[in-house]
């Protein structure tokens, strides 16, 4: 088994080590050398929109990408050292600032780490809360990212569709948790609110709209000739790469590896439900492209069972102690499967009302390792196709 | 352990009351019983790495879908290497710097799985290794260093520039040492140190 992946970006770094200490210590950016009379260096941000909140240093030779270099940071907030100085309710409201549209999905490895470390159990049917919160939460980050893909491939229609649509889904959070976008719905013990009345035909009327109207997609957006022709076979991670590279999620998907954390590690009810796990072979920008959409219908399967099958009464929410305090010295890591792909918490507790030290393992900041590899030859108008398409939110990964 | 309990148990039988005292007992005996149920895929695959290195790791700890390994910085590339090549893990998920000033050593977690081996879809291999902590840190030239694991997981190649500009912690190997959220003219400590106060707090 190999290990050196064909990488043979020109970059000062992979020639030489650097030292960040010492004063020949150049910042990202100025350690790309220039190598060729012909090639020239272009900064996409971080202002740029095209790049979201971050920097591509880009090498050009006439139209075709060299090199990229990103340069993540421009929104770091520091989630990780907040935490640590927080207790374990108060960190709730925080942590999910870094995906504010996926705020369920990402407050949820943490809340069930501190389950664990606090041995408590859930009640049923905050259990089926918590699913529904966590789909629905999933189909309004998917329609966000969505909206950008489609305005960064020029195609407006597919911007205002999505953002039209999601508003849908937003109202269903809303009546639940009270909030639009930060809901800080999920609590160690359960949910903080029960539903509120007739609320489960409410949400079965919308969700089943919303399936319907995400199925028209396909005619304007995803046969869509112009849409093909740009992304088909455009920046194509192999299978091999992809498992190698560590990515996860809809990108890992894409290349051919079934791998969903519902499936493969079910927590809470999600082995009770129906639905299947989204794999394509091609690997490319298309694929990459597609499978969030398709998960969005699995999404709609599991809240349309979840709506079924929830217990009818009972408690949503265990009682705490004051200050939470873990047993003694002891870790956790749990992960669940976000918008994005495996999201991981790695909590530390020494018996204190807040956690020594709080890891949040991103998969936007595990999928950005790809970008170099799959920008490498590309056109540089194909830069924000292949991109967007990596399902890449930037201030999750710099949280 | 049995023996011995075995023993009281005889001890016990000629005084009084052998009914009641057989049920009180066990109570006593459960946590050393658990300790023997561990979960078996898990221990199998804690067994396998202690077998290779015998006394050079340490078993931290084994959970359903989690083992944990502790191992010295000397041999951390070489478990990392047969846990690839024996065990059939393929990536790292997450990288973690714990600092520990009481002790003087910054613990680097590493928390790897596996995509192509289905059977170990749910598990998650965390080994856990120290580098010296130094009071006053120059990251990259004092003794806090680690040997990268980069070129047996590719996949932990912007972990670890993390670690280096959270932690001061430098891989040596590590192609591409370089920062990469902090800004440019971070002049600070490692900000993820105990030590890096928070204004305010």
């Amino acid at each position: 088994m190999t290990t050196e992946l064909p990488r043979d970006i020109k970059l000062a770094s992979s020639e030489k080590q650097i030292d960040q200490s010492s004063s020949n210590w150049l910042p990202p950016g100025l350690a790309l050398q220039k190598v060729d009379e012909k090639i020239m260096t272009l900064n996409v941000g971080p202002q740029h929109p095209g790049s979201g909140h971050m920097r591509l240093i880009i090498q050009i030779d006439g139209d075709y990408i060299v090199a990229c270099d990103p340069d993540p940071g421009y929104v770091h907030r520091g989630e990780e050292k907040m935490a640590e100085y927080r207790n374990y309710i108060t960190n709730i409201p925080h942590l999910e600032r870094p995906v504010i549209h996926d705020s369920c999905n990402i407050l949820y490895p943490y809340v069930l780490g501190v389950e664990e470390l606090l041995g408590i159990e859930v009640p049923e049917r905050a259990k089926y809360l918590r699913v529904i919160g966590a789909e629905i939460n999933r189909c309004i980050y998917i329609m966000y990212w969505l909206a950008i893909y489609g305005i960064f491939l020029g195609h407006s229609t597919m911007f205002m569709w999505p953002t039209g649509d999601r508003e849908l889904l937003i109202d269903l959070m809303e009546k639940m948790t009270g909030a639009r976008v930060t809901h800080s719905h999920f609590v160690p013990g359960g949910v903080r609110n029960d539903l509120p009345a007739n609320f489960e035909d409410v949400c079965l009327r919308q969700v089943n709209y919303f399936e319907k109207r995400i199925k028209e997609y396909a005619a304007v957006f995803y046969d869509n000739p112009i849409l093909i022709s740009r992304t088909k076979d455009t920046g194509v991670l192999s299978r091999q790469d992809a498992i190698r590279l560590g990515t996860t999620g809809s990108v890992l998907r894409a290349s051919g590896v079934d791998f969903d954390v519902r499936k493969k590690e079910p927590y809470d009810v999600y082995d009770e439900f129906d639905f299947e796990s989204i794999v394509m072979k091609e690997g490319d920008s298309y694929a990459r492209s597609k499978v969030p959409w398709l998960d969005m219908m699995e999404s709609c399967r599991i809240i349309k069972q979840a709506l079924e099958k929830i217990p009818k009464s009972g408690s949503v929410r265990v009682k705490l102690k004051p200050n939470p305090k873990g047993k003694g010295f002891d870790t956790v890591y749990k992960r669940v499967e976000s918008g994005r792909g495996s999201l991981g918490c790695y909590i530390v507790s020494d018996a204190k009302p807040e956690p020594y030290r709080l890891k949040l393992s991103v998969p936007s900041f595990r999928n950005l390792i790809a970008l170099p590899y799959l920008l490498k030859g590309e056109k540089l108008g194909n830069m924000p196709a292949v991109y967007w398409s990596l399902n890449y939110w930037p201030v999750e990964a710099d949280r | 352990m049995s023996s011995d309990s075995g023993k009281l148990a005889i001890d016990s039988k000629p005084e009084t009351k052998p009914e009641t005292k057989p049920e009180t007992k066990p109570v006593v005996k459960k946590p050393e019983e658990k300790s023997v149920e561990l979960p078996k895929f898990e221990k199998d695959i804690s067994d396998k790495i202690v077998e290779k290195f015998g006394d050079k790791v340490e078993v931290a700890f084994v959970k359903k879908d989690r083992v944990g390994i502790n191992v010295s910085r000397e041999n951390v590339h070489d478990v990392a290497k047969f846990i690839r090549d024996g065990l059939n893990y393929d990536h790292v998920e997450s990288v973690s710097g714990v600092d520990y000033p009481q002790n003087k050593e910054i613990a680097v977690v590493y928390h790897i799985g596996s995509y192509s081996d289905p059977s170990l879809a749910s598990q998650i291999l965390v080994l856990s290794t120290t580098a010296q902590r130094e009071e006053n840190p120059i990251p990259g030239h004092d003794a806090t260093k680690l040997p990268t694991l980069r070129d047996i997981f590719y996949s932990v190649e912007f972990h670890e520039r993390e670690i280096f500009e959270m932690f001061g912690v430098y891989f040596e190997g590590h192609p591409d040492n370089r920062r990469l959220l902090l800004p440019e003219d971070w002049a600070d400590i490692p900000p993820l140190r105990k030590d890096f106060a928070i204004k305010g707090r």
